[in-house]
């Protein structure tokens, strides 16, 4: 079991260290570098792109440049933004936070349905309330989320007036002032993510219902509801870890165009902000960021699966 | 003086609806009772309904089955209109099923012990404070070994038996009335499953239970019950008494049937039942065996033939049960060529041969180095002569496959020689041997589903050995793919098929096919019909023989089944853990003395003969590693002699001329 | 098993009992519809256009549906129905080409890589975890803010970054097909490693890589609009569902019609598309249900 953990972990971390890389290196091959995209505005020429250069160190060989970055970035110091003044711990920490505060929002509304209805439709498949949640799911998942947003603006909000339309509170506020506006965008990303994660408990129910052992937990005079919380979906929602994995792993890595579309100041919007402004030192964080955390909830999401499943328990805690 | 029935099922009908929406019926008219004390086998291939008549006893039906017409009562009870918490009730109560294939029929993520529980609870008065007590009660009734700490184990812990045994009690702990019996024994090893049918049959004896069981394997309905009925194509064709049926069955069909299981005492070859049965969605006109019936004539072809009741007490659905004796029960067929004694020549020899699949990784390499695993097949040196059919017997985890999987090349030998014609070595993988060698040596697997590209015609199946080997194409391919198919009993049409068009026996005879077109030195076939019916297996085998027989081929037959192995082999090695207990001419093993091990195999095959009790002696323990020193069956040997047995392999002994026991145990003991 | 034996006589090719599979279902019937209509639709918009989809005409601007514009006319004037006609052109270019490269490429490597296996496996799936970790749009968005948006960047762009799953889907289709006995029996009889590959493993890995391909194309549809939608995708004043939903949003409370009309034209765009990969898999025999989203 130790070992089997400590390889996870290890593994975890050698996914880091290739995206850290990746992200470097990434970086360093577009064509220019952050004092060409700095000075770029002015023209700069030769003698001024030395200076900036030397001045942020760009002169030094990459290797050692990464070496400093990646120390830096475990010491939680993601350093200097590329106007050379701001820390990009301070910039991140307030988005990180806000992206935090709409992804457990919606994956606390969006995940207890997305299980509900998908054993539900599970066993009354082919019935009416499986064929509604059915085609919805088909419309949460294939229609564009920022097609769905809008859609869900101009009803709720313009039309019907229920909900605020639009994030007006600034990235820097409390997490409380988020509300009632955070609403619309919480619902749009729960109806996305509940499809996916409802399709995938939905066809684990429906395998598990035809399976040997709940046949023989029917002959055995098992009452029905007894037999489904007992026997049917401990082992119905093993797989759906990975999946619900998955889908937090989308939420908390930004989700961009929901971000823009209800203005909402997280991850994702200062992410393409800083795309857009060539801010790549801000890229290479977020990019990092974002891709622990899609590490750390996979690896999350294994060793769950691990215990939660007999088999895997066992076969790593007892050795005969 | 009958007794009123416990169990009665009346003109029982029961269907599906097909895709065009057509009603197709899966059981027809069938009638059944099962008195107290009564245990009733229900025989049939697969596909004859058997499953789902047992179920229908119980008011259950598989998702999408519904029943037609016909009644179904149990002690009076109509379970057909019974409301939801009585037939709960009813259900694992007072009539229990044992199911087909416990290790999925048990939820994996309940320990033993809850299930167990569950099953108290539901069904008993006892106290919920006993509840522990009664589990372990239980366990141990089902001769299960530590049943304390059974019940903290999770399913998939338990071996085969282990699983079974768990089931057989969860059906017991409400004390039944009647027991129903889904293939309780199906997949087992034969020790294993003769422990089983003694326990079931002692528990029928000691309780006075209505039992129900079915299965294809007519030696285990002749030890466990005293009425037989045989279903074909969802109708009954046949009962009577366990006697009646298994000894002088008055219908065809369980004639041919009974014909086509290879036993013990015989030295030939089944009789093979050709054709298969009719799809559930043909229409049948007449007799639905007529097909496949040699007393059929014009009459069995154009109408129905009732069920007729004679005074025997049996009843039988056919024109001309009165003359069954024209059907010749042991026909006189030629004996085996002997090639032991026409062909001198060796065609393959191992020597010393071991093999490991232990390898170990980085962590074991570090950490435990001293302890490595021994080998799982080792000290194997066997000289098969040319047109020789060599049988590897031996249950689950003996090796048998490994080894033909090493002579393939699949599998990398760990030490030890295999020579192909006296000057070939084998001894690299596959990938490595010369394109001539691998002509030579062809395989036929277990499984044809796994074993034929699913996306293949036959004629592209055919085609690649005769590309690869003789580089035939166009009108030639197509030419001599016919001619071996014919050679496999299969006409010319069956070229466009695709192996999902298929029945089991066509897609073995198709495999087989296969390995022929390539005109092989030797042929190796790893359980090649343990996936097939009965009267299916007796037909390959006859093809597999006379194929042999027009060739001069060479085979090496692997397989658990003693009685084919026999039927097939001119020479047999017994194999546990990887090692050779035993080996020598057919009529030789299969005949005193004996290794310890193949006298406890041949003591548990079941008979399909109600008057033949098997022999147990050695425990049906599963073990999962050869021991690290001495004989590989010491933990299980009923004739252990002591330290000798844990410290020292056992001599090759030879008792009679080519006959060579691996045992201790002096020669004269045996 | 039910199949009589004529049907036996006609069973050459896959392609035609696989068509009529998807043709029976409801779902594969109302989808393949969707998708050709839309093709067709792409095909003949620039003649049966009813106005030149860059005609501005201040006097129109944000005007409701009329008999002469039926659908309304956008925030300049231009006809939407016109534009809503061939905003679908630029999209089904660029992703009916860049999936299936991407499935190629992806296909390639994974079943190259399930082959080989080991050591060189092992990393291979270490950097392509590593890939899979980063947001889509964070990958795309920085090739294409420095290279420009054209067809000729953003075909490769998501040639690349969707061939990366294709991947790791084929490479698990491929270690599934060669633990078969029927791979083991190629390999006993001794044909070459092409041999095995091209005869018993890519038949069987082709229609796993079908249905991937579609999902493929309905979600880069989905990345290549949400990329208009952000203003990265095509640029003005080429009409796209995406640009013009983006453009039309802020009007949305006094003139919805301008972001209705694109929305119904990409969303029956990519339900067709996915009802027909439904259908598809469901005739292969592989459900889709299981997949994880990407």
């Amino acid at each position: 079991m130790l070992f089997m953990l400590i390889r996870r972990v290890l593994l975890g971390g050698v996914t880091v260290c290739i995206v850290s890389l990746i992200i470097f290196s990434g970086v360093e091959m577009l064509p220019g570098d952050a004092c060409t995209q700095f000075l770029g505005e002015y023209q700069a020429d030769d003698e001024l792109l030395a200076q900036c250069r030397k001045d942020l160190d760009l002169n030094r060989p990459a290797i050692d440049r990464f070496a400093e970055w990646t120390q830096g970035a475990v010491s939680g110091d993601l350093g200097l933004a590329a106007d050379g003044k701001t820390k990009i711990s301070t910039i991140v920490g307030d988005r990180l936070k806000n992206s935090l505060l709409l992804a457990f929002c919606a994956m606390s509304l969006g995940i207890p349905l997305a299980l509900l209805l998908g054993v539900i439709s599970g066993l009354w498949r082919d019935r009416l309330p499986d064929i509604i949640a059915s085609t919805l799911a088909i419309f949460a998942m294939t229609i564009p989320e920022f097609v769905s947003a809008t859609l869900l603006i101009l009803v709720l909000s313009i039309w019907l007036g229920w909900l605020p339309g639009i994030v007006l509170t600034s990235a820097a506020a409390p997490s409380s002032e988020f509300f009632p506006e955070i609403l619309l965008p919480v619902i749009v990303l729960s109806f996305v993510m509940c499809a996916h994660i409802m399709r995938m408990v939905r066809s684990s129910v429906i395998d598990v219902m035809a399976s040997d052992y709940i046949q023989m937990a029917t002959l055995k005079g098992v009452p029905y509801w007894q037999m489904v919380f007992r026997h049917a979906l401990p082992n119905a929602l093993l797989p759906a870890i990975n999946v619900v994995a998955l889908t937090i792993a989308w939420l908390l890595g930004g989700v961009v165009v929901i971000e823009v579309v209800f203005n909402y100041p997280g991850l994702g919007r200062l992410m393409i902000d800083s795309i857009s402004d060539r801010n790549l030192p801000v890229v290479q964080s977020i990019a990092l960021i974002v891709a622990s955390i899609y590490v750390c909830v996979n690896l999350a999401a294994d060793l769950l699966t691990m215990i939660a499943n007999p088999k895997l328990r066992t076969m790593y805690m007892r050795k005969q | 003086m009958p007794q009123p029935a416990f169990i009665e099922i009346k003109n029982l009908s029961v269907g599906y609806t097909s895709r065009s929406d057509k009603s197709i019926l899966v059981l027809r008219d069938v009638n059944l009772s099962i008195t107290r004390g009564d245990s009733v086998g229900l025989v049939g291939e697969s596909g004859s309904g058997k499953s789902t008549l047992a179920l229908a006893a119980m008011g259950y039906f598989k998702r999408g089955l519904h029943v037609i017409s016909g009644q179904i009562h149990f002690d009076g009870i109509d379970m057909l209109n019974i409301e939801r918490n009585a037939l709960q009730r009813l259900r694992g109560g007072r009539l229990a099923l044992i199911p087909q294939n416990s290790g999925q029929s048990l939820t994996p993520n309940l320990r033993i012990g809850q299930q167990i529980t569950e099953a108290l609870r539901l069904h008993s008065n006892i106290p919920a404070t006993d509840f522990h007590a009664g589990v372990i009660d239980l366990l141990s009734q089902v001769r299960l070994p530590d049943p304390v700490g059974l019940t903290d184990r999770y399913p998939h812990e338990l071996s085969g038996g282990q699983q079974q045994r768990v089931a057989i009690a969860m059906a017991l702990a409400s004390n039944p009335e009647a027991l129903l019996l889904d293939e309780p024994t199906t997949g087992l090893d034969v020790t294993t499953q003769a422990h089983i049918m003694e326990l079931l049959r002692d528990l029928a004896k000691d309780r006075n239970l209505a039992m129900l069981y079915v299965s294809h394997d007519l030696g285990a309905i002749a030890r466990v019950c005293n009425k037989v009925m045989v279903l074909y194509a969802g109708e009954t064709v046949l009962t009577g008494s366990a006697n009646q049926v298994l000894l002088s069955p008055r219908h065809p069909y369980a004639h041919g049937l009974l014909a086509s299981i290879p036993r013990l005492n015989e030295a030939s070859l089944p009789q093979a039942l050709d054709g298969r049965p009719p799809m559930p969605s043909e229409t049948i006109t007449g007799c639905a065996f007529a097909d496949r019936c040699k007393l059929a004539d014009q009459t069995c072809r154009s109408s129905p033939p009732p069920l007729d009741h004679l005074e025997s007490g049996e009843t039988v659905r056919c024109f001309h049960h009165y003359q069954i004796g024209q059907l010749n029960r042991k026909p006189q067929k030629s004996a085996k060529s002997n090639p032991i004694a026409t062909c001198k020549n060796s065609a393959l020899s191992l020597s010393n041969l071991s093999v490991s699949y232990s390898q170990p990784g980085l962590f074991s390499k570090l950490f435990r180095s001293q302890d490595i695993p021994p080998s799982t097949v080792e000290r194997i040196t066997i000289d098969i002569k040319k047109g020789e059919t060599l049988g590897l017997v031996g249950e689950s985890g003996s090796g048998k496959s490994t080894i033909l999987k090493t002579i393939a090349g699949m599998v990398p030998a760990q030490s030890g020689n295999i020579i192909l014609n006296q000057t070939e070595p084998l001894d690299t993988m596959v990938e490595k041997r010369p394109a001539a060698y691998l002509r030579q040596v062809q395989i036929i697997f277990q499984n044809p589903d796994d074993s034929l590209n699913p996306r293949h015609t036959v004629a592209q199946i055919l085609a690649q050995p005769l590309r690869l080997y003789y580089g035939l194409s166009g009108t030639p391919l197509r030419d001599r793919s016919i001619a071996i198919l014919e050679q496999v009993r299969l006409g010319e049409h069956y070229l466009e098929r695709l192996p999902s068009q298929l029945s089991g026996g066509e897609k073995q005879r198709v495999a087989i096919a296969r390995a022929f077109a390539a005109d092989p030195e030797i042929i190796l076939c790893d359980e090649v019909t343990s996936a097939l019916d009965v009267s299916v297996q007796a037909a390959v085998l006859d093809l597999l023989d006379a194929l042999k027989r027009q060739d001069g081929t060479t085979y090496i037959f692997v397989s658990h089944d003693l009685a084919v192995v026999k039927a097939i082999s001119d020479r047999v090695a017994v194999l546990y853990q990887g090692r050779i207990c035993e080996i020598g001419p057919v009529a030789a093993v299969y005949s005193a003395p004996f290794h310890p091990y193949t006298d406890a195999l041949i003591g548990a095959v079941l008979e399909p003969d109600p008057d033949v009790a098997p022999r147990l002696t050695a425990d049906d323990v599963v073990e999962l590693s050869p021991p690290k020193t001495g004989c590989q069956f010491q933990r299980r040997c009923p004739r252990k002699l002591g330290s000798i047995c844990e410290i020292n392999i056992p001599p090759a002994q030879e008792v009679a001329p080519g006959h060579i026991i691996h045992c201790h145990i002096p020669q004269g003991d045996l | 098993m039910t199949l009589s034996s004529a049907s036996y006589q006609q069973e050459k090719g896959r392609l035609v009992p696989v068509m009529k599979d998807i043709l029976a279902r409801p779902s594969g019937r109302i989808g393949l519809t969707l998708v050709f209509l839309h093709i067709l639709l792409a095909l003949l918009s620039p003649s049966i256009a009813p106005y030149d989809y860059k005609l501005q005409n201040s006097a129109l601007m944000l005007s409701p549906p009329s008999t002469e514009h039926w659908l309304g006319a956008d925030h300049l004037g231009r006809d939407i129905l016109s534009r809503t006609l061939m905003g679908g052109r630029e999209a089904l270019l660029v992703t009916g080409i860049a999936t299936p490269l991407a499935v190629m490429w992806g296909g390639f490597i994974g079943i190259l890589f399930g082959l080989v296996g080991g050591r060189v496996d092992e990393v291979l799936m270490r950097v392509v975890d590593a890939f899979l970790s980063l947001p889509w749009i964070l990958k795309m968005l920085v090739l294409i803010v420095t290279f420009g948006t054209g067809i000729g960047v953003l075909i490769p762009t998501l040639t690349f970054f969707y061939g990366i799953p294709v991947i790791r889907v084929a490479r698990a289709a491929t270690h599934d097909i060669i633990a078969r006995d029927f791979v083991w029996a190629a390999k006993a009889r001794g044909h070459s490693r092409i041999s095995i590959i091209w005869r018993e493993l890519l038949p069987n890995v082709l229609d796993t890589l079908m249905v991937e391909g579609a999902m493929r194309w309905s979600w880069m549809l989905l990345a290549f609009s949400s990329l208009s939608f952000l203003g990265f995708g095509v640029s003005p004043p080429t009409p796209d569902w995406g640009l013009m939903i983006s453009d039309a949003r802020g009007f949305m409370s006094f003139a919805p019609w301008g972001v209705i009309a694109p929305v119904i034209g990409l969303s029956t765009l990519i339900i067709g598309i996915n009802l027909s990969a439904d259908a598809l898999a469901k005739a292969l025999g592989i459900d889709r249900a299981q997949k994880a989203p990407m």
